[in-house]
């Protein structure tokens, strides 16, 4: 029976994540995996025999159901939108923590249970330590990840720290390998250690990464935890765990890579080379103190009221204002009078990719409105006026033009082309990547200060008054 | 190659799940790139089953296995539920468009 219901679960997930790429289905899919998972748990605390002994403990495994099943809901139900890869990271790691865990309760009962370590099964400390190892580092980069995305935690580069991350795995590995193959006497000693630096791996691995890179990296933690489950599998002899774990582990690797290409960098440059060489942050890529010139509501209305056309650049500030819903007035408004309209959506923009889509798809805006990239670059040059609304990095030209900035190489949507350019920023603060933005200063482009929404705001009530 | 015999149910498992993953997410457009991510994220909670088994077989006076394993049942449900939870709440937003 159980066999029945672990073929069902692994059936669903594999329909429920087919569901899930698909944008007619997705929202259904979510539910099939859930239901899968539903059942197989339930299945698994009430069906499960080894030895002919079923699962005891049930106070304490539905206490612990109970509780994270409110906990997880509350938190996932209360986060803004804006939140949502941080949570899908934290959500992430807990995975990865538990997977550790396993483990480490496991070895536990491993060593307890072997009275002559050179008898001990090898295979089995070898699964076991897999796990651990992919978990903490799942556990702890996940964290990080979540810190970065949150602002809690900013990049941090030292020099020669890839080469140390190298020494941590390596060494990490070979005390692994060691324990598999030699079973020292000590072997608690050396599982501890194995638990740190792996915990440690997880940490430097991620901390240099840029936080415009996070979702690539969070798709690379997540297939990481898939296959920590799988090896759960592998330990359990268990069919739904592993099915479920490989699953992701492949998807979430391939994910990653169409993710990095989206994005147009590879997913080694993503890992190693965020800075382009050398340092990232404020100081450093390009001339600083240039002038820029600032745009009266009243001109930015005018301009943009007498234009045939028009393109909407939003960005991350436009989802941090809330201002997706004033910026349909705005669309319909200048519509109204006969310009037309669109949305050029860098595959980037925001903090995920989607994420504008999403921001528009909430307030209404027509899906045909929106150009990808490709397709909103061949249209610049015949735009009159570009409305950038709180996008920074991705309409930033020194990702064309200057090799040592950290953003060159990514495409971007190149708005220069058109007549005229206003910005909507609320200061002149570094975006994403903490570099500056040549565009701000160059003669076509005009700054439009101000929170997005109120400046939409304003901006609307002026472009009716025409 | 007796090893690889007596276990090659479960080396058919992990290539063909490994190629059925990889075709699923072959033509994803990239709006579902992250709910997909978040999906995913849940399924991968299934390692909770061990957690629930390491802690239904746990002896009645081994506390360690005990509290480990009630941590780490809570930490599994989390991903389940949160993971599922915050995908639902991303797919919300496509049910008005086309």
């Amino acid at each position: 029976m159980l066999v029945l219901i672990y073929l069902i679960g692994s059936i669903t997930f594999i329909v429920g994540l087919k569901m899930l790429s698909n944008p007619a289905s997705a929202r259904k899919g979510n539910l099939v995996a859930a239901a899968g998972m539903f059942l197989s748990i339930l299945g698994t605390i009430f069906l499960y025999e080894n030895e002919g002994q079923r699962l005891g403990n049930y106070p304490w495994i539905f206490a612990a159901l109970i509780i994270g099943t409110i906990v997880g809901t509350l938190m996932a139900k209360k986060v803004q939108m804006t939140a949502m890869p941080e949570m899908v990271s934290l959500f992430n790691g807990m995975g990865g923590a538990c997977a550790a865990l396993i483990s480490v309760i496991e070895f536990n009962h491993l060593l307890h249970t072997t009275t002559d370590l050179s008898t001990v099964d090898t295979t089995k400390l070898l699964i076991i330590l897999l796990g651990l190892i992919i978990g903490a580092v799942s556990f702890s980069g996940s964290m990080i990840a979540w810190g970065k995305l949150n602002g809690k935690i900013k990049d941090f580069a030292f020099g020669g720290q890839h080469i140390i991350n190298l020494v941590i795995l390596v060494l990490n590995l070979a005390i692994a390998a060691y324990v598999i193959l030699f079973t020292p006497e000590q072997l608690h000693m050396f599982f501890y250690v194995v638990v740190a630096l792996s915990i440690l791996y997880g940490v430097f691995f991620v901390l240099p990464i840029g936080g415009a890179d996070m979702p690539v990296v969070i798709s690379l933690l997540n297939s990481f935890t898939g296959v920590a489950a799988a090896c759960g599998g592998f330990l359990y002899d268990n069919k739904v765990m592993l099915t479920g774990g490989i699953l992701v582990g492949a998807a979430g690797t391939l994910l990653t890579i169409l993710m990095c290409n989206a994005m147009n960098r590879s997913l080694k440059n993503v890992l190693i080379g965020s800075f382009g060489g050398g340092n990232t942050a404020a100081a450093g890529s390009g001339p600083s103190g240039g002038t820029y010139k600032e745009v009266t509501l009243s001109d930015a209305a005018v301009v943009m009221s007498y234009a045939s056309k028009v393109m909407i650049v939003p960005g991350y500030g436009l989802a941090v204002a809330q201002a997706q819903h004033v910026c349909h007035e705005l669309e319909k408004a200048l519509e109204s009078k006969g310009v037309e309209v669109k949305y050029a959506i860098h595959p980037v923009a925001g903090r995920m990719p989607g994420h504008m889509n999403v921001l528009l798809a909430e307030a209404d805006v027509s899906y045909d409105k929106l150009l990808e990239m490709e397709d909103a670059n061949e249209e610049f040059k015949n735009t009159d006026v570009v409305l950038i609304l709180g996008a920074n990095d991705v309409v930033n030209p020194a990702a064309k033009s200057d090799p040592s900035s950290p953003i060159y190489g990514m495409p971007i949507l190149e708005v220069e082309e058109a007549k005229h350019v206003i910005v909507n920023k609320r200061s002149m603060k570094p975006g994403y990547a903490g570099i500056e933005n040549q565009l701000f200063f160059q003669p076509k482009t005009s700054m439009l200060f101000g929170d997005a929404k109120k400046a939409l705001q304003d901006l609307l009530a002026e472009i009716r008054s025409i | 190659m007796n090893w690889i015999s007596a276990h090659q149910e479960m080396f058919y498992v992990v290539f063909l799940m490994i190629f059925v993953g990889i075709e699923i997410i072959g033509r994803v457009p990239s709006v579902l790139h992250t709910p997909l991510m978040s999906g995913a994220n849940a399924i991968h909670g299934v390692v909770i089953i061990g957690a629930i088994i390491v802690m239904g077989q746990a002896a009645e006076d081994d506390i360690l296995s005990l509290v480990l394993g009630f941590l780490a049942v809570i930490l599994g449900t989390l991903n389940v539920v949160g993971g599922f939870v915050v995908t639902d709440r991303m797919l919300e937003m496509f049910k008005k468009k086309k």
